[in-house]
């Protein structure tokens, strides 16, 4: 059986195709894998403190935020992470962060809870 | 040392703020416009008033109730305030106060002592009216309910010699935010002026991202600046971070006064939001008046700094008596 020049070139064309479609499907099936079972963090609230007060996640990888408060209502915002919730007393809330750049970020407060409302913080440190 | 800013607007605010609070001149330049007479009339025909020369003063951030460490003194940069204001030779018709009037407290009891405090110090400024806005120190606790027993409503609007104020509240929900309540209100109330007409907004918090991790923002800030931005002559006044600042969104000015506390630091030179350490030997250092002097026809403004008077206290021997044995208005909290 020969081959012809036509369909040689065109079983190349396709197989190249091919490749090119999986190279760029299997970054995002990666990430899609990891969507499954994001990392789950807990994090508790109360006046006026977050605890933990510092986590570390990666650029990239998105983590579920799983955040309570055990006195009353606290906010937990970042423009950076783009993350800005209230949490509830008694009410899980949960948040999906994808950090996009590494570095050092400020969670704050910003729903008033009170004096020393203003130092009610936390860092989250994004790494490679 | 003197910043000159470039202004182009009906409305001429001359005078910034600060420690102390600001003074500001106001006087259209009506002359120099060739609509303005038509302008003048239309706003007369509005309010009742057209626009005429005036001068007012912004307050900030007295946290009376406070006494701590950054600021052992407690009311005094506040009573030092009222006299500096009463001791002008032209006395302003109007005081506006941007907010935390009290510092928070415990207890309903003590919050409502310090609303009483307040009013009992402002009260001296001679003739003035005064107009207030909530901090979150006043009102984020509570939705604003004492403040509104106290002082009145937390958002309204005004007019005076032909300026349309508009007293906005971003701290009451607990949140930096104005919701869509109070914005569909200031649209409305908007709705009748011209987009030519001078408009002060007063309010606590910047209405821009400021510095957000220091809570230096109002979530919704950009939509009262699209609200505001069709207008040509706006200006924002508000307090919060405790230092002054000049920013400008569009055609809209906004400028932050000084505070009658403590001081923050300037955050793009540090990292940390902490109050800057009170200096016995400088007792109002930070805390002071800014004069802006302009001339009548010209657009560059002189900007002068002006220290609160330290004489009843005679210096860091006066500060150390009372620091030692305090007076009436001078005890912890």
């Amino acid at each position: 059986m020969t081959i012809t020049k036509n369909k040689l070139v065109t079983v190349t064309v396709l197989a190249v195709g091919c490749a090119i479609v999986f190279a760029a499907i299997e970054p995002k099936s990666r990430v899609a894998r990891a969507d499954v079972n994001p990392k789950v963090i807990e994090i508790t609230a109360k006046k006026f403190e977050f605890t933990p007060s510092e986590i570390t996640i990666r650029k990239g990888e998105p983590v579920i935020l799983r955040l309570s408060s055990t006195d009353r209502v606290h906010g937990f915002m970042s423009k950076p992470l783009k993350v800005d919730t209230d949490i509830a007393a008694g009410k899980p809330t949960e948040v999906q962060v994808t950090p996009d750049t590494a570095g050092d970020f400020t969670i704050i407060c910003d729903h008033y809870c009170g004096i020393g409302h203003g130092n009610m913080k936390m860092k989250v440190l994004v790494v490679e | 040392m003197a910043t000159k800013i470039d202004r182009r607007s009906l409305l001429r605010v001359t005078g910034t703020a600060l420690g102390i609070g600001a003074l500001y001149s106001v006087f259209p330049s009506l002359t120099r416009n060739a609509g303005a007479e038509v302008i003048a009339r239309s706003l007369f025909d509005i309010n009742g008033e057209a626009p005429a020369p005036f001068s007012f003063i912004q307050l900030s951030d007295t946290h009376v109730g406070f006494n701590g460490p950054p600021d052992p003194l407690g009311t005094k940069a506040f009573e030092s305030a009222v006299a500096t204001i009463n001791g002008l030779k032209d006395r302003p018709e109007l005081v506006i106060v941007t907010g935390d009037l009290t510092h928070d407290a415990d207890s309903s009891d003590e919050h409502a002592k310090r609303f009483r405090l307040f009013k009992e110090i402002s009260a001296k400024i001679g003739a003035a009216q005064i107009k207030v806005v909530p901090g979150e120190n006043d009102a984020a606790l509570d939705g604003g309910d004492m403040f509104r027993e106290f002082m009145g409503p937390t958002h309204y609007s005004f007019d005076h010699r032909g300026v349309h104020f508009i007293a906005l509240d971003n701290v009451s929900s607990g949140r930096p935010a104005v919701g869509a309540e109070q914005l569909a209100w200031m649209k409305n109330d908007l709705a009748r002026f011209p987009k030519t007409a001078p408009i002060i907004v007063f309010t606590h918090r910047p209405l821009f991202d400021l510095k957000p991790e220091w809570e230096w923002f109002t979530s919704d800030g950009d939509d009262v600046m699209n609200v505001l931005a069709p207008y040509e002559n706006v200006t924002v006044l508000y307090g919060h971070i405790h230092r002054e600042n000049f920013h400008q969104t569009g055609k809209t000015k906004l400028y932050a006064a000084r505070s009658l506390i403590f001081a923050f630091p300037d955050p793009a030179t540090t990292p940390t939001k902490k109050p800057m350490p009170f200096d016995k030997a400088q007792p109002f250092k930070n805390l002071g008046i800014r004069r802006v002097t302009g001339n009548a026809t010209g657009n560059d403004l002189q900007i002068e700094e002006v220290e609160l008077s330290t004489a009843q206290y005679s210096g860091a021997v006066g500060i150390d008596q009372m620091l030692k044995h305090g007076d009436a208005d001078a005890k912890d909290e």
